[in-house]
C-alpha cells in the first residue's frame, strides 16, 4: 500500500503540474528569475574572489641590497624572513640575475647597453622578492627588516621599496574589506527577496486550490494524501526552474566568458561554469528543489486545517 | 446511529447557528432537512461531517462523540459519510472518472478495485459515457450525478446531501432525488437539506423543519412518532 500511494501522489503531481499549466509557467518562470539572480551572485562571487585573488599576487615587495654585499649575510637575511609566519614566499635574485634580467628587459634599447658594457662591472646589486600570505600583512614584514637594518647584519640593506607601493596596497586592503562586506549584505538582500517572491507565488497558485483542498479533506484524504501532490509540483517546480536557469546561463556564459578573461580578472566565467557544473547543478536545482517543498508545504498547511 | 444531543453552535459574532438542537437519526432512514436560508441547516450539516465544533452539546455516531475523535480518526470517520454539495464540489482539473476513484484512493483501495468500481458506479447514476469528461464539460446535472457517484463508491452508511438540487432544473432534480431514493432503498442512511417543499411532500418521508437554529418540526422525532 505504502508504494500505491507514492505512485499515486507522485501521479498525481505530475497530472496536476501538467493540466494547471498556466498555473505552472508562471512559478516556474519565477522560480526561474530568482534562481537567476542567485547563481549570478554566486558566479559574481567567484570572478570577484579570483579578482581580488590575483590583484593579491601581483602585490609584492622588493629588498635591495647594497652592492657586493656579502652573500652569506643577505642568506642569515633570507632565513629570517622565510621563518616569519606572514612570509609566503621569498625570491631572492642575485646581482647576476638582476645583469641578465636587466639586459632582457633592455634588449631593443642599443643606448642603455653600451653604456653598462662601457662600464665593465655588474652595477646592480642583490634582492629578495617577497610576498606576504596576505596584503595586510606587509607592514609587519617591511617593521622586521627596518628592525634589521638598524642591525648588525642589516647595514647591507639598500632600500626597500615598500612606501612606493604602500598606497596601492593600503587601497587595494580597504577595497578587499568593503567589497566582502557590501557583497554579503547584496547577497542576503537579494536572497532573502528571491525566497519571499517565490514563497508568494507557490502560495498564490496553492490558493486556488484551496476549494479542491477542502473537498479532498471532506472525502476522508489524510493529509500527507493532500499534501504529496502539491510537494511533488513543488519539486518539479524546483528541478524545471533550475534546468532552466542553467539553460538561460549557458549562452550568457559563453558570451561572457572571454570578456571577463580579457578584464584581468584571472577568470574565464565560462570555463569555471564548464568546470564546475555538476556542482553548480546540484546547487541550484537543489535551492529550486528546496524552496519549491517548502513553500508547498507551508502553503498547503494553511488550507489544512477544516 | 447518528445522535445530535443538545447541540448549540454561537459564533463569535454572538449569532446563533444552531439552539439546542437535538435528532436522533435511525439506519436506513431518508430524513429531509428544510428551513430558510440562515435556518441552520448547513451548520447542521457541518456538525455532521465535524468540520465545526459546537459551542455546547455533542454529536455521537454509533455512540462516539465525533469531536473528540482524533484527526486520523476523522478522516476513518468521514470515509463513512459520503458527501453531495449544492456547488457539486468536484475537483475541476480531474475527470469524472478521476474525481470518483480520488474517494477510492483517499480510501486506500486498491487500483484493482478502483477500475472494477468507479465504471460501475458511474454506469449506476448514468454517465457511462462521459467518464472521462471534465467537469467544465457537463451540464451541473451531470456534474451532480458525478458527485453521487463519488458519495457513494465507498459504500458509506450515510450519504450528506446539502442542497443537491439547489442548482438544477425542475427534471435535473427530479432525477437526482430519484437516484438517492434508489440508494436509499439500498439500505444507506439519507440526510437531505433543501428549500424546496415539492420535493419533500413528493418524497413523504421524515422532514425535519428548522427555524432561527432551532427544530420547528420534526415528523420522525421519538414524542411525535408516538403521538401519532
Amino acid at each position: 500500500m505504502f508504494w500505491t500511494k507514492i505512485k499515486r501522489t507522485i501521479r498525481a503531481g505530475f497530472v496536476s503540474f501538467w493540466r494547471n499549466g498556466y498555473v505552472s509557467l508562471a512559478s516556474v518562470l519565477v522560480m526561474t528569475v530568482t534562481l537567476t539572480v542567485l547563481t549570478s551572485i554566486m558566479l559574481t562571487g567567484a570572478l570577484l574572489d579570483s579578482t581580488l585573488t590575483s590583484v593579491k599576487n601581483k602585490v609584492d615587495i622588493n629588498v635591495y641590497f647594497v652592492k657586493g654585499a656579502n652573500e652569506e649575510d643577505i642568506a642569515v637575511i633570507g632565513k629570517a624572513l622565510r621563518g616569519l609566519p606572514q612570509v609566503q614566499q621569498v625570491e631572492y635574485i642575485s646581482s647576476e640575475d638582476a645583469l641578465t634580467q636587466f639586459r632582457e628587459r633592455h634588449k631593443d634599447d642599443e643606448l642603455t647597453l653600451q653604456a653598462l658594457d662601457e662600464l665593465g662591472t655588474n652595477p646592480l646589486g642583490a634582492s629578495f622578492n617577497i610576498k606576504a600570505q596576505d596584503p595586510s600583512q606587509y607592514e609587519g614584514i617591511v617593521k622586521f627588516l627596518e628592525d634589521a637594518k638598524g642591525g648588525n647584519s642589516g647595514s647591507i640593506i639598500d632600500r626597500i621599496n615598500y612606501t612606493k607601493n604602500k598606497q596601492a596596497i593600503d587601497a587595494l586592503n580597504r577595497i578587499i574589506a568593503a567589497s566582502s562586506r557590501l557583497g554579503s549584505a547584496i547577497i542576503i538582500f537579494f536572497v532573502v527577496v528571491a525566497i519571499l517572491i517565490t514563497f508568494n507565488t507557490v502560495r498564490l497558485a496553492i490558493y486556488i486550490f484551496r476549494e479542491e483542498i477542502s473537498v479532498m479533506r471532506l472525502v476522508g484524504a489524510s493529509e500527507m494524501y493532500i499534501r504529496g501532490p502539491f510537494l511533488t509540483v513543488g519539486i518539479m517546480y524546483g528541478v524545471v526552474s533550475g534546468v532552466l536557469t542553467l539553460l538561460i546561463l549557458y549562452p550568457i556564459m559563453y558570451w561572457v566568458g572571454p570578456i571577463t578573461e580579457s578584464f584581468g580578472t584571472g577568470l574565464n566565467l565560462f570555463a569555471y561554469f564548464s568546470h564546475n557544473f555538476g556542482y553548480l547543478f546540484l546547487v541550484v536545482v537543489g535551492t529550486g528543489v528546496l524552496l519549491g517543498t517548502i513553500s508547498s508545504y507551508l502553503a498547503v498547511r494553511k488550507y489544512l486545517k477544516i | 446511529m447518528l445522535h445530535l444531543h443538545k447541540v448549540s453552535k454561537k459564533y463569535k459574532d454572538q449569532s446563533i447557528a444552531l439552539d439546542d438542537v437535538t435528532i436522533l437519526i435511525r439506519p436506513k432512514e431518508f430524513v429531509s432537512v428544510v428551513g430558510h436560508s440562515g435556518a441552520g441547516k448547513t451548520t447542521l450539516l457541518k456538525m455532521i461531517l465535524a468540520e465545526e465544533r459546537p459551542t455546547d452539546g455533542a454529536v455521537f455516531y454509533e455512540k462516539v462523540d465525533i469531536h473528540s475523535l482524533k484527526r486520523k480518526e476523522i478522516n476513518d470517520y468521514r470515509r463513512r459519510i459520503g458527501t453531495v454539495f449544492q456547488d457539486f464540489r468536484l475537483l475541476p482539473d480531474k475527470t469524472a472518472y478521476e474525481n470518483v476513484a480520488f474517494a477510492m484512493e483517499a480510501a486506500g483501495r486498491s487500483d484493482e478495485e478502483i477500475a472494477s468500481d468507479v465504471p460501475h458506479v458511474l454506469e449506476l447514476v448514468d454517465l457511462g459515457k462521459k467518464m472521462h469528461s471534465f467537469p467544465h464539460q457537463l451540464s451541473g446535472g451531470e456534474k451532480q450525478r458525478v458527485a453521487i457517484a463519488r458519495a457513494i463508491v465507498n459504500q458509506p452508511d450515510i450519504i450528506i446531501a446539502d442542497e443537491p438540487t439547489g442548482n438544477l432544473d425542475p427534471v435535473n432534480t427530479y432525477d437526482i432525488i430519484q437516484i438517492l431514493k434508489k440508494i436509499n432503498d439500498l439500505g444507506t442512511t439519507i440526510v437531505l437539506t433543501t428549500h424546496n417543499t415539492g420535493i419533500v411532500e413528493h418524497l413523504g418521508k421524515r422532514v425535519i423543519t428548522m427555524q432561527n437554529g432551532k427544530v420547528a418540526h420534526d415528523s420522525g422525532a421519538l414524542d411525535t412518532v408516538l403521538k401519532k
